[in-house]
């Protein structure tokens, strides 16, 4: 059964039909890509299924319940997590506090234990840190883990996101452009870290556009225009749609690479 | 924010408030050393508000005028040992706060601010105008709440002002340990991530809107209790301890110092309970003086003093 089912899901902004009518489903252990060109609705789409924004049609279900519509912190604790197109760190933290605030579900206890300190969290708090330095070393931030996070370079936060995303040990993970903005050594790594995750049984939900990077490990894409949903299937069936061809890979795909590494 | 920081900043507050007395050329300073101590008190609780959560309140001087009625008017009308005043007085700003807080907080933005202000206004206006309960505008007396009498019988002689600087002082470095407890526990981290990006700490569970009603109960009574300790020490209050001046100038004190730094906070209430009294050599320039010191802060050292030194002196200056 899928984890996450999309059906006929649409929102409009003043008129505009920015999402129309798009349906899919994630199931444990598999990629699913949304690729489409720029302003094809993909974040907002992200933006809806996460809760950030209320759909105007269709409706999501995670594990059979529908949460079309739930806000974001509740569906965070049925295992919806997710990371950012446009950082959104908690800058002024440190790199080990952003990992352990994505623990807060674990280790949230009753708020006068923390005015207190009661001993009681100490046992439960050293345990979610070795998690969070786990994690850290998992992404390569461990050495930076006391660094204010703002200080950090672009790439290393994009991994930072992934990291604060998997610490509330999520059944589904969205990803939003996470190799964005990294050199062709950390996409690689991002690469090996999404298969890893989707191996471990999690579902991943991914929104990318390193072209090579989504063909290499999706198995399954959808292709959005124009907020609708031209085409979907494997990766080989995908680049072969000419619908898709003519909308986003064009004749002169090939040159989008560079322009979107150094985004 | 390791533990070991947490006692180095409470070890650095306890010297000071043991140590300051042996500088005191006279009796009179333990008076106004108590009175830093319980401006940086309130401010410590909005440390918590401003510096961790990141929303502003305009009307915590009403919190502190319910804890200093609070004492004035239960021993007097319900019996109430003074003692029990102040956490029936935190008890009831806790509870305003909550009923303020619940439906404001849900919406993002200033209308915290501009519902605090409403609040401050309300209760300065109360305590004003209920002549009948309150003395008016003239203020009233507070009891004696007898701690004075208890040590002597056990030994121990002080002077009043020197009774109230220890309390206050004893009081604030409970404050002081309560507020680094939280900045460093999952609570503490929830509301600060949620300052640095709404969407994010949703989407990793944190209730934004519970988070940041917690920082705003939790401050209202720190500013409560800071209002008691006020009318207790002074045995008097007047509705001033309500007023919006003095909100503003909570706020002040907090940005000064280094609104995400108890320590920071500690030194923005003694510097602008001093400030006063050393510029009256300015005479009718007093406030003008102060207006262009707080501009200065504000354009040079932009994150508050204590942390912008720290800063500094770390060779990390931006």
């Amino acid at each position: 059964m899928s984890l996450l089912e999309v059906s006929g899901l649409g929102i409009s902004f003043g008129g505009l039909r920015a999402v129309e009518d798009v349906s899919f489903s994630v199931s444990p252990g598999e990629i699913v890509s949304v690729i489409g060109p720029n302003g094809a609705g993909k974040t907002t789409l992200f933006n809806m299924i996460s809760g950030i924004y209320r759909p105007g049609r269709g409706s999501v279900r995670l594990n059979g319940q529908d949460v079309t519509a739930t806000a974001p912190h509740l569906l965070a604790r049925m295992g919806l997590s997710r990371t950012f197109q446009n950082l959104q760190i908690f800058q002024e933290m440190t790199v080990l506090d952003n990992v352990l605030a994505g623990y807060h579900l674990t280790e949230r206890g009753p708020v006068w234990a923390d005015l207190l300190a009661l001993p009681s969290m100490r046992r439960r708090a050293a345990e979610v840190r070795r998690g969070a330095r786990d994690l850290l070393a998992r992404v390569r931030l461990d050495k930076a883990a006391e660094q204010e996070a703002g200080s950090l370079s672009y790439g290393a936060l994009k991994r930072l996101e992934i990291a604060r995303a998997l610490a509330l040990g999520p059944k589904i993970l969205l990803l939003d452009e996470p190799a964005a903005g990294c050199n062709a050594v950390e996409t690689e790594e991002i690469d090996h870290l999404i298969a890893e995750l989707a191996a471990s049984g999690i579902a991943i939900l991914l929104v990318e556009h390193d072209m090579k990077l989504v063909m290499r490990i999706s198995s399954h894409i959808v292709v959005l225009d124009h907020g609708q949903k031209i085409a979907e299937g494997d990766p080989a069936t995908v680049s072969r749609n000419p619908a898709v061809i003519a909308a986003y890979l064009g004749t002169d795909a090939p040159t989008e690479d560079p322009a979107h590494a150094d985004g | 924010m390791t533990r070991r920081m947490k006692w180095i900043q409470l070890g650095v507050l306890a010297a000071l408030i043991v140590l300051l007395p042996l500088l005191f050329p006279s009796g009179y300073y333990y008076r106004v050393g108590a009175l830093i101590f319980v401006n940086a008190l309130s401010v410590v609780g909005l440390v918590i508000l401003i510096g961790y959560a990141g929303q502003i309140s305009l009307g915590h001087a009403g919190f502190a005028g319910i804890g200093a009625y609070a004492c004035a008017l239960a021993p007097e009308h319900l019996g109430l040992h003074p003692g029990l005043a102040v956490l029936l007085g935190a008890g009831i700003s806790g509870v305003m706060a909550l009923l303020i807080g619940r439906p404001i907080l849900r919406l993002k933005g200033y209308y915290l601010a501009v519902a605090t202000l409403g609040f401050g206004i309300l209760v300065s206006m109360v305590l004003t105008n209920e002549r009948a309960l309150t003395g008016g505008p003239d203020g009233m007396v507070v009891a004696d709440p007898g701690l004075r009498d208890l040590l002597r019988d056990l030994g121990l002689r002080l002077s009043g002002g020197e009774l109230w600087y220890g309390v206050s002082g004893l009081v604030l470095l409970v404050g002081a340990w309560i507020a680094l407890n939280l900045l460093d526990s999952p609570t503490g981290r929830a509301m600060r991530a949620l300052h640095g990006s709404e969407v994010a700490a949703a989407t990793v569970g944190i209730d934004v809107a519970a988070q940041k009603l917690r920082a705003f109960v939790i401050s209202a009574v720190y500013a409560s209790v800071a209002g008691s300790l006020l009318a207790l020490q002074n045995q008097y209050v007047t509705p001033d301890v309500a007023g919006f001046l003095h909100s503003v100038e909570m706020v002040t004190m907090a940005v000064l110092g280094g609104v995400g730094s108890v320590l920071g906070a500690t030194l923005g209430a003694a510097i602008l309970t001093l400030l006063p009294q050393v510029l009256t050599v300015f005479a009718e320039y007093e406030q003008l003086v102060l207006g262009a010191v707080m501009i200065g802060v504000m354009i040079f050292l932009p994150q508050g003093l204590l942390p912008s030194i720290a800063r500094r002196l770390r060779g990390t200056s931006e």
